[in-house]
């Protein structure tokens, strides 16, 4: 074979290999949806949904709890984090030039790529210790300490993209800085920013690490705040590792339910909300 | 500033929404509601019947919801001791430095009476296996690797055994089920005492690791040629294999409720001021070699009067009523010397 | 104007303590403050964390001290913890899913970066990203029903059969084990891969490509003599990222991995890593030492992936210097 056939040779095979990577890919996320629909989803019933889980062994009950559970603890987690992630976001974007917003950015990269399970024992030590409580509170901090790196990267990111001349036009009108950042700047870029919090508040809702140590579980309603809570993914951890065929099966339809709210979440947020905005 | 408003409604509504949800827990709105939540947490041997119990006094008492996390007994004596839980639940009693840590004393109440059995899952072996103490130390020690070893085939007898590596399945949380396991090991193999111990959480020689006796169980049935031990309702309500144990009167004896009371039986006559007894290796020629009794761990001093009185309430219950449900699920009841002695004990919670 | 300037800054004539207020009223000073406080909030909860990680370790760093990192025994009975087992798992099953996934990754970005139509490239990527939503648990989930069996039976008989020669092939296959976890690693950590090596990629310049060209290389040539080696900082950059996070996945990993401390050369045996053993044994440490050494090991995870997401966050902030996408 020539040289020059060889070449083109490799050249046809090396991107036919990569396409199939690629391929490969895109299978991997059909493989699990298509798993979790044909295992979970003939266990979908109403009584998933609006029942409260049975002892092990007995057929029927429901994951009512774990979902208002999962609700209470992320209401927690983005009551705390969303402020806190957004107004942080607004001083890096707009204040932030210097050491200590560059130290503040770098840190909370950091922060980012701790493992969840850490922030489930920081929460462990300052919540549930001095409490003695597993709670949805202790639940709720844990996951508003992912959240909050995050949200403040995404906001900052989106703030960014702001092009400069909407600030120069509303300072040149004679606004101040914080009535620029309140009227003009944060309005356009809200669709992003709320993109990014979207993002983060389903990263949050689909973990499952932290709360085993913080909201720990509950078999019936949780009424308060310091009561230990339900939620999906613990759900879906307990029943999935147990010998039970029924709760197997309840397993892989919590594990539907949850997929199908992130997949939602997530194309919404990214389809609808800011389609060709950067992505982090 | 319609966006603003916009947002102000939203968080208003969310707001009201938790609130709405989470609005009885100011006192007095929580006597008016009536309903009060104890958490508790521990042991996987007695789980099903537990949920079963806490579900049925639930329907019979509304107000009193009973919250029990089966974490193994090792996180049921962590979590009481921690004060985060109510109550907790151990197979392996506590010993004495964890009561020492106590704040409070902790008391224990025998609940009802369970057995570990060696559950199996053997492609193309029918029969019931017999196992003698020697082998089944072997198996953990991993000295005997395969199925068709001498001493399994020895005690069984025109049984085909494959021969295939044995995959031993054990725990890989603090667990009373292991505390009964190695508690009988250490009884009757010398080597087991000295290398490894009895405790709610040991260092094993070999096997794979599942969390809790649902992990154990759920392991064992997906994989070939594993033997794993097990709380017996956990192999009847999955329709899984297990085996006889030879016991120190030398027949082999199926667990059940039968042998699981006769085991108890002497134990019955000389029980300890508090509770903490074992029961493996009993004499007695039907006597289920591995059973145990299970434990509620309650503080003696509970200051809340309103929990005081669920948790007294639930405990006469269990002694009582409760103990008519425990056959359906393959637990044996207390004998009625240890309830006698029990119910005299609850007056200690105060 | 005089008159029009007094209403608008009252403050302006008079000493500069109430400048200061006046401008705080006007809102600027109040801005800036409030929302630095809560940016430093994450300087806070950095060094909270640390503290609290320090803090409860403190029992077992002391007591072990180093040897802590080199011992292999775990055994709450005797007292005696020792992290090696949970790290060599850590290390082992990271290892696997990067060398799974490094391939697959960057061919996928390489593909989508280059070959694919923008559209089409577009929209394969959005769909590989999802995949970075799925929640670890519903990783575990598939990986313990759809992944364990076929790897116990036909997977790993088929690799103990063809390259059992080789130590990491050999032994009795349960299903889980160093594999299993690792392969749910790669495909959970893949999607970082083709996502960061993508942008990189799209950001070498197209004078590179056709240079290259120009001289008569072909479409591949161009690319893995060219290309890649010019956006290699961000390629490497997400591998690093997906390393980070490989190590600290917990779910996944401890329902597939076997949860065994120890040290077997074989990928099909079963063993444990930092993350999984912390969310089995936490609620039961029924010894403090017990307890302090699990904070330990995940101090040492922290310290781990702190360092790792730093190195890649310089390389790949080292490529957008010099190419032209945001990070």
């Amino acid at each position: 074979m020539t040289r020059h056939r060889w070449r083109n040779l490799v050249n046809e095979v090396m991107f036919g290999l990569t396409a199939a990577c690629a391929l490969a890919a895109v299978c991997l996320l059909f493989w699990i949806l298509g798993f979790l629909l044909w295992n979970g989803g003939k266990s979908l019933n109403l009584a998933f949904f609006t029942h409260l889980p049975k002892p092990p062994g007995e057929i029927g009950g429901g994951m009512a709890n774990a979902i208002v559970g999962s609700l209470q603890i992320v209401l927690i987690a983005s009551l705390i984090g969303i402020p806190i992630g957004f107004l942080g976001g607004i001083y890096l974007a707009e204040f932030g030039s210097g050491p200590f917003p560059f130290f503040v950015r770098y840190t909370a990269d950091l922060l980012n790529g701790v493992p969840s399970i850490v922030m489930g024992l920081f929460a462990y030590a300052i919540v549930v210790r001095p409490m003695h409580q597993f709670s949805a509170l202790a639940g709720g901090v844990a996951l508003s300490v992912i959240l909050i790196p995050t949200t403040i990267r995404t906001t900052e990111q989106f703030l960014r993209a702001v092009p400069q001349t909407l600030r120069e036009g509303a300072l040149a009108l004679g606004a101040n800085k914080w009535k620029t950042i309140a009227t003009v700047v944060v309005p356009a870029a809200v669709r992003g920013v709320a993109t990014g919090m979207i993002l983060g508040v389903a990263r949050i809702a689909g973990e499952s690490a932290p709360l085993l140590f913080t909201s720990f579980g509950n078999d019936y309603w949780s009424r308060s705040l310091n009561q230990p809570t339900s939620a999906l993914p613990l759900m879906i951890y307990k029943y999935a590792i147990s010998p039970y065929a029924d709760w197997h099966r309840q397993a892989w339809a919590a594990g539907l339910v949850l997929l199908a709210v992130m997949l939602l979440l997530n194309i919404s947020a990214r389809l609808v909300l800011s389609p060709g905005a950067p992505r982090n | 500033m319609t966006k603003r408003n916009c947002l102000v409604t939203g968080v208003v509504l969310a707001l009201s929404l938790v609130a709405y949800q989470w609005a009885p827990t100011s006192p007095t709105v929580v006597k008016a509601a009536g309903k009060i939540l104890i958490n508790g947490a521990g042991a996987t041997f007695p789980y099903p019947i537990y949920s079963k119990w806490f579900d049925e006094y639930h329907k019979s008492h509304p107000d009193i919801e009973f919250n029990y996390q089966s974490i193994g007994s090792g996180g049921g004596i962590r979590q009481l001791l921690a004060g985060t839980v109510d109550f907790g639940a151990s197979d392996g009693p506590m010993t004495d430095e964890q009561l020492a840590q106590s704040k409070v004393k902790v008391l224990h109440f025998p609940t009802v009476l369970g057995a570990d059995v060696p559950a199996y899952n053997l492609p193309g072996v029918s029969q019931e296996l017999k196992f003698t103490p020697e082998a089944l130390a072997g198996i953990y020690l991993g000295t005997i690797k395969k199925w068709n070893d001498g001493q399994l085939a020895k005690a069984n007898p025109g049984v085909k055994l494959p021969d295939s590596d044995i995959v031993v399945v054990h725990r890989s949380d603090g667990s009373g089920t292991t505390y009964v396991w190695t508690d009988y090991l250490s009884k009757i193999s010398p080597e087991w005492k000295s290398q490894v111990g009895k405790a709610v959480s040991v260092s094993w020689p070999v096997g794979l690791g599942g969390k809790g006796n649902e992990g154990v169980a759920g392991l064992v049935q997906q994989t070939p040629y594993s033997i794993g031990y097990v709380e017996l309702i956990y192999v009847i309500q999955n329709k899984m294999a297990y085996g006889l144990v030879k016991n120190s009167a030398g027949a082999f004896v199926k667990a059940s409720v039968a042998s699981v009371t006769a085991a108890a039986a002497g134990a019955a006559k000389s029980m300890p001021d508090d509770f903490r007894v074992s029961i493996t290796n009993a004499p007695g020629k039907d006597a289920y070699p591995i059973s145990s009794f299970t434990w509620l761990l309650i503080p003696s001093t509970i200051s809340d009067s309103a929990k005081r009185t669920a948790i007294t309430g639930v405990l006469k219950w269990m002694l009582t009523d409760g103990q008519k449900m425990t056959e359906a699920l393959a637990y044996a009841p207390l004998p009625p010397a240890v309830v006698k002695k029990e119910t005299q004990a609850i007056a200690q919670i105060h | 104007m005089e008159g029009t300037a007094d209403l608008l800054e009252p403050g302006l004539h008079e000493s500069s303590k109430p400048a200061f207020l006046s401008r705080l009223r006007s809102g600027d000073e109040a801005a800036h403050l409030i929302t630095l406080i809560f940016a430093a909030s994450i300087l806070l909860i950095a060094a909270w964390l640390v503290f609290e990680l320090f803090d409860s370790s403190v029992e077992a760093r002391h007591k072990f001290g180093w040897a802590f990192f080199f011992t292999s025994k775990w055994n709450p009975v005797s007292g005696q913890f020792g992290a090696l087992p949970f790290i060599y798992g850590t290390v082992v099953t990271s290892a696997v899913a990067l060398l799974l996934s490094v391939p697959l990754g960057v061919g996928a970005a390489i593909f989508l970066s280059e070959l694919a139509p923008p559209r089409i490239s577009d929209a394969l990527t959005f769909i590989i990203e999802l995949l970075a939503a799925v929640p670890s648990v519903i990783y575990g989930v598939v990986a313990m029903f759809a992944l364990v069996p076929l790897l116990r039976d036909p997977i790993q008989p088929f690799l103990n059969r063809t390259l059992g020669f080789l130590p990491i092939f050999q032994g009795p296959s349960y299903g889980v084990g160093f594999l299993a976890a690792g392969l749910i690693l790669a495909i959970m950590v893949v999607p970082f891969i083709i996502s960061i090596s993508r942008e990189s990629l799209l950001a070498v310049p197209n004078e590179q490509r056709e240079g290259a060209l120009a001289v008569g290389a072909t479409r591949w040539e161009s690319t893995w003599q060219v290309v890649v080696p010019y956006a290699r900082l961000g390629i490497i950059g997400s591998i690093f990222l997906a390393l980070a996070r490989a190590l600290g996945e917990t779910m996944a990993v401890t329902m597939v991995i076997g949860n065994t401390p120890h040290i077997l050369t074989s990928l099909f045996a079963t063993g444990y890593t930092i993350p999984a053993v912390i969310a089995n044994e936490f609620t039961e440490a029924t010894e403090d030492i017990h307890l302090s050494a699990l904070v330990e090991l995940g101090l040492v995870l922290f310290l781990l992936t702190i360092v790792i997401n730093g190195l890649a966050r310089l390389m790949v902030l080292a490529t957008t210097r010099r190419g032209t996408t945001q990070s």
